[in-house]
């Protein structure tokens, strides 16, 4: 399983000079089996390159989408293979509890907000609502759950059926402390614990530092602090903080990231997010 | 232990915030979690006991209704709300392992997920007026 981060920022696109290390475009990963399964986590900003790359062998794609805030969606309108009818793309994603994911979807992909509709495009994509417990595709098993993030939001369980299994976990948007007056509780009692639970790699929200989380409790995203004692509780080998605020620029993120590692005894890895990294995970 | 749904979750933190009594069964009316308030009640504390079978924890207190005439744990509002997945609302007289009689209020109402998930119920106990 080869695992790219094509896009890493959270809540906004932010290009410029002073993110260009850690990356300005939105959240999107891409899971590639050695099989040729191709997995796409999200459709963020950082969809648009990854799009691109996609016409050599594909013939079929899944998009597994978190939710549907804006920068989680907002490129797919920019996503190639909708508009090329020779690869085959399934979208997963939730519904509400009153509106299919279809519809939701073309909230966006409509007028005023988009100008091509869901349904217009060249290649529309087949839809599959999640949660979904246990779904194979191709070489990969996903597991999916509710996690806790305002509005429908699920976190993602991906394993490889091959080999020794390697297993991914995939939490963007995600504030498992939400309400509590010490955090953690057992993994069992923990929003995302069975998704990340003895995970090789776990992707996780790290928005805000300890002083924002306290300002934004409720907003759905996670500290630094707590990433790092969610990824301790699940027994994770590794954690790539994921999702950066805005706000936060590169020589900020060097420094909150290095002072949090070097504060805490881990006994896990912690390999920051940057665009355009690549994990091999066996 | 199964791992919990995470609106039953929420359900635990927001009950985690309030003072009144509440109760939280999952499906089978097993009782996975309940707040400090109803510690009183229940005579025991979540963090010695955690959950509990639906026999182990309808035994920590006795309730009659408003005629005197006892009513058995499965007639109970939670029980109830479990069995017919129907909000329930309900005078009691019970005595928890405090000793205490207390006239109480219950309401109790079925947890359903998205996609009509069925997780379990709610309780939460008022000090009946008057």
């Amino acid at each position: 399983m080869i695992v790219t981060l094509w896009g890493t920022r959270g809540s906004l696109a932010t290009p410029g000079p002073e993110t260009v290390r850690y990356g300005g475009n939105t959240a999107c990963v891409e899971v590639r089996g050695a099989d040729g399964t191709v997995l796409v986590l999200d459709a963020g900003t950082g969809i648009r390159r990854l799009g691109t790359t996609l016409f050599s062998g594909a013939r079929r794609i899944d998009l597994l989408l978190t939710h549907l805030h804006m920068d989680h969606v907002q490129g797919l309108g920019f996503f190639a293979p909708l508009f090329n009818p020779a690869i085959e793309v399934h979208m997963w994603g939730p519904a509400s509890t009153t509106l299919s994911l279809e519809a939701r979807l073309a909230r966006y992909l409509s007028p005023p907000l988009f100008p091509v509709r869901l349904r217009e495009l060249p290649n529309p994509p087949i839809i599959h609502e999640v949660p979904c417990s246990d779904c194979d595709i191709g070489e990969f098993r996903v597991i999916s759950t509710l996690v806790c993030h305002p509005g429908p939001t699920v976190g993602y369980r991906i394993t490889d059926r091959n080999g020794a299994g390697a297993t991914l976990t995939y939490l963007p948007d995600h504030e498992p402390a939400l309400g509590l007056r010490e955090f953690p509780l057992s993994l069992d009692w923990t929003s995302g614990g069975a998704l990340a639970a003895g995970a090789d790699l776990l992707i996780h929200d790290t928005q805000f530092t300890d002083q924002e989380y306290d300002a934004h409790v409720g907003w759905g995203h996670s500290s630094l602090k707590q990433a790092l004692t969610f990824a301790a509780l699940a027994g994770v080998k590794r954690l790539v903080p994921f999702h950066y605020d805005p706000a936060h620029h590169d020589d900020a993120l060097d420094q909150r990231l290095a002072e949090a590692v070097k504060a805490e005894k881990l006994p896990f890895a912690v390999t920051p997010a940057t665009e355009g990294a690549t994990f091999e995970l066996a | 232990m199964f791992p919990k749904e995470i609106e039953v979750i929420l359900a635990r933190h927001l009950a985690s915030c309030l003072a009144m009594p509440i109760l939280i069964v999952d499906p089978t009316g097993d009782l996975v979690f309940y707040n400090e308030p109803a510690e009183a009640i229940l005579g025991r504390r979540f963090e010695e006991t955690g959950a509990m079978t639906m026999s182990e924890w309808a035994a920590t207190f006795t309730a009659k209704d408003e005629a005197g005439a006892p009513v058995p744990p499965e007639a109970r509002a939670i029980a109830i709300a479990v069995a017919q997945r129907q909000p329930v609302h309900r005078n009691y007289w019970i005595r928890g392992a405090d000793g205490v009689l207390r006239h109480i209020e219950v309401t109790a109402f079925p947890l359903i997920g998205q996609a009509d998930r069925f997780l379990g119920a709610v309780a939460i106990f008022w000090e009946a007026a008057g």
